[in-house]
């Protein structure tokens, strides 16, 4: 009786409500692609060049370091936390992973008598390994200390610098072997390489969001960890996981940055972990937690990417570009949060 | 005894999402008393002082102080006509000076615009000389004690030199010592022709210091009547004097075996020596006022905090549950009293909000089973009629009923042998609490064990096989059903059995 009541209900009330309900859950879901749109829309009449394939695929490999690192750093920000050494841990794998790369007969080579004997595969475990590590650190550090994940990622991330400095001389690690070359500058039927690595890994990782009972740990954790306790999640393990498997995406971006530039430098990376977390936020992905898709950050990745692209095309000064960076997070936040109310 | 009224409140009404909290309230009084208010949980104290201080806007009736009749006012208003109080659940700021907390909002300034400090720390002494309280001004709030911070309290709401003052139960956190201390401040106040409100259940006090006392029940003015007029007896059988004309709908069940054995159990400033036993078939309901440790032992067994000694036994087994989890394999549920803060998770789906206790149920090997997930909470959905328009709304949007459905349906699907429900139909409304307490009738049938924890006296009555009731930290009192009555729990209640 009482639920048939309730259908009744419901059915009586489809009135001119409905609309906006619907247009306002639209906006709610897809407001962001509209925006994307609209710039891509803008761009392509402001630039003739925008439009170009070469252009648009450059800009979807531009994309893709910030766009791995987003992945990691969206699940990180779902659970209430934030990671701020992904940049840093970028430059570590980097040069860890391209002194294992290097040519053969290379005589500045960091282990002369391993150089071009290595398959490619041993850096590329080792780079993504450093970011597993420094991961499994942060989220190690901040499950048994309850420590801010600000503070520890903030420390983490002068401590990797650091790391990638010292290991590094300070210097480039470059001269490196054709295979390692491949992952990011290389192309598979036309399409580049980094891009088919982002494109699996955010199908891996929205699977792993959506479907699997780690994912939706993530979102209870976020969304209420008194809660996730009470209901018997083991909430420190889930977090400790949760910021190695961005310590994984960071690695990996590691490797595919240093294999983009045929160098490993331990100034790589600076900033982006701004550049991801933004992305994330662009995205849908909330602060308070709870809240974020693999899409969204996709989506905002991309227009960061084509913001970026169109400005440098439209000859605005690098200096103008940030400052229109800064104000569209911001406007972003403002808008999202309004949404939710 | 002068004849005029500092403060009346005359039909005052205040209604809240599905409960009328003050139903054409009269409260009046006179300068220099001490007016006692009581009444049990809920009955509507702390609302119409809320109202009286202008925290909640009333949605009809007049207030009329010294002799003005009031127009729609906030808190800050209220300060400066002279009304004070001093808040139950203490509120200092941690890392501010005792000084600091009591001058807080209005600090005196220098010419420049700096604040004084200086003369903040000498009123602050003035104060403390004055009031006979032994504090440095210049100490941090945390590190105070809590009786401590209560007296900095007590001092706070004396300095703006009120002519009315609300002590809501002011001596909850203190000892013997400090209260001798507090009476002796109440009385110089009313020598002084202030005028106390004075909330509290220990009937000790009620007849130690007031000279008037008021009744409430269920949101209604029961009696005012001077405090010579009666004995301790007289007010509980006006406090609990309630006909029971609710049903409740407790069905008889089979009464099993023990399930759960908890033998002398004790947790440092919490509750000690708690033992009980809990069968199957069976409700077990906790009665006692707010802080007197039911929670706290609940939190205990169910492994949300330690305890410094005794054992908990599940089917003559004696188990070592460390957190929630362990609390779950052994079949223990937790239906926890405050919905928001330990319960839902609110951005998340109704769908999500249903299955976080119990996905292993629906793994396909590394991922979910999303089909089975589905026609789970379809299924849950109808069994306890949650009104949500799909799955996927988020659970803030459903009323508290709905939300509280969503958690007991969270709890069943762990498939749990012990269920502790604390306060299941607070805050929710009439309907939904009739559905629960349905469901609650059919677990047990089905040989599930429930505790229930209320402070709902109708509840405890109407649903109990057997009621516990605890006081302090402690049991003070335990009675089958054939035998329990309002009166009893009230006075182990209180502690004056």
């Amino acid at each position: 009786m009482e639920a048939n009541n309730v259908k009744v209900l419901e059915k009586g009330s489809k009135s001119k409500t409905d609309f906006r309900a619907v247009s306002k859950q639209f906006m709610r879901k897809y407001g962001i692609v509209l925006v994307l749109l609209g710039l891509f829309i803008l761009m392509s009449i402001l630039s003739p060049a925008f439009l170009k394939t070469r252009n648009l695929l450059n800009v979807v490999r531009q994309i893709s370091v910030i766009g791995l690192v987003g992945l990691g750093v969206t699940c990180v920000i779902i659970t209430c936390g934030t990671d701020l050494s992904s940049g840093s841990v970028i430059a570590l794998s980097a040069v860890i992973a391209a002194s294992l790369a290097q040519r053969a007969g290379w005589e500045a080579a960091k282990f002369p008598e391993l150089a071009g004997k290595l398959p490619v595969i041993v850096p590329i475990l080792a780079g993504v390994l450093v970011g597993v590590l420094c991961g499994f650190l942060n989220g190690w550090t901040i499950a048994k200390f309850r420590i801010a994940p600000f503070i520890v990622t903030l420390g983490m991330m002068t401590v990797a610098r650091g790391f990638a400095l010292l290991y590094s001389d300070g210097r480039p690690v470059s001269s490196l072997t054709d295979a390692y070359n491949f992952i990011g500058q290389g192309e598979i039927l036309g399409i580049p390489f980094p891009i088919i690595i982002l494109a699996v890994m955010a199908v891996i990782t929205h699977i792993m969001l959506s479907n699997t009972k780690f994912g939706r740990y993530i979102y209870a954790i976020g969304g209420n960890e008194q809660a996730a306790k009470v209901s018997g999640l083991n909430v420190g393990k889930i977090l400790i996981l949760v910021y190695t498997f961005a310590g994984f995406m960071a690695g990996l971006a590691g490797v595919v940055l240093s294999s983009r530039i045929s160098s490993g430098q331990p100034g790589l990376g600076q900033g982006y972990e701004l550049d991801a977390i933004a992305s994330a936020v662009i995205g849908g992905t909330s602060f308070s937690g709870g809240v974020g898709t693999v899409w969204g950050t996709v989506v905002g990745a991309l227009i960061i990417g084509i913001l970026n692209n169109g400005l440098d095309l439209l000859n605005v000064s690098a200096y103008w570009q940030q400052i229109v960076k800064g104000l569209i997070i911001v406007v972003a936040i403002i808008f999202d949060e309004r949404k939710n109310r | 005894m002068e004849t005029e009224y500092i403060l009346i409140m005359e039909n005052i009404t205040k209604v809240f999402p599905g409960v009328v909290a003050l139903d054409n309230v009269n409260f009046k009084v006179r300068p220099g008393t001490v007016h006692a208010l009581m009444g049990e949980n809920g009955a509507g104290k702390s609302t119409l002082m809320k109202v009286l201080i202008g925290m909640y806007k009333p949605d009809g009736g007049t207030i009329t102080f010294k002799g003005q009749q009031l127009p729609e006012y906030d808190t800050n208003t209220a300060l400066k006509m002279g009304i004070s109080m001093i808040h139950q659940e203490l509120s200092p700021i941690p890392y501010m000076t005792v000084a600091e907390n009591i001058f807080l909002g209005r600090e005196p300034l220098k010419k420049s615009g700096l604040i004084d400090k200086k003369k903040m720390i000498a009123d602050t002494e003035k104060l403390f000389e004055k009031l006979e309280i032994k504090i440095d001004p210049k100490a941090l709030m945390k590190d105070l004690t809590v009786a401590q911070t209560q007296m900095v309290e007590i001092a706070k709401a004396i300095s703006y030199d009120s002519s009315l003052i609300i002590m809501d139960e002011p001596t909850s956190a203190i000892t013997e010592k400090e209260v001798e201390h507090l009476f002796k401040i109440v009385k110089s106040l009313r020598a002084d022709g202030v005028a106390i409100i004075y909330i509290t259940h220990k009937m000790d006090e009620v007849f130690k210091i007031s000279d008037e006392i008021t009744v409430f029940r269920d949101g209604k003015h029961i009696a005012t009547v001077p405090a010579d007029t009666i004995n301790k007896d007289g007010l509980i059988t006006m406090m609990v004097g309630r006909e029971l004309t609710q049903i409740f709908p407790k069905e008889e069940a089979e009464i099993g075996d023990v399930i759960l054995s908890v033998k002398n159990l004790s947790r440092a400033g919490k509750f000690k020596d708690v033992s009980f036993e809990l069968r199957r078939g069976e409700i077990l309901g906790f009665a006692g006022l707010m802080g007197a440790g039911r929670t706290e032992v609940m939190e205990s067994i169910f492994g949300m905090a330690g305890h410094e000694s005794g054992e908990i036994y599940i089917n003559g087994q004696k188990v070592d549950i460390k957190t929630p989890s362990d609390a779950i394999k052994h079949g223990i549920a937790f239906l926890t009293e405050d919905r928001k803060r330990t319960g839902i998770m609110g951005v998340l789906s109704v769908r999500d909000n249903i299955t976080i206790a119990s996905l292993d149920k629906f793994k396909k090997g590394l991922f979910l089973n999303k089909k089975k997930i589905n026609e789970t909470c379809i299924e849950e959905k109808d069994r306890l009629a949650i009104k949500t328009p799909h799955m996927d709304q988020l659970i803030k949007f459903l009323s508290g009923g709905n939300q509280q459905k969503v958690l007991v349906s969270r709890w069943l699907l762990t498939t749990p042998d012990i269920l502790i429900l604390d306060e299941p139909t607070r805050g929710i409304d009439v309907g939904a609490k009739s559905e629960i307490h349905r469901l609650m009738s059919g677990l047990a049938k089905e040989g599930k064990a429930i505790i229930m924890i209320s402070s709902e006296m109708p509840e405890i009555l109407g649903m109990s096989d057997r009621v516990i009731v605890m006081h302090e930290g402690k049991i003070t009192g335990e009675f089958p059903r054939s035998e329990v009555s309002q009166e009893k729990i009230m006075q182990c209640a209180t502690g004056n059995n």
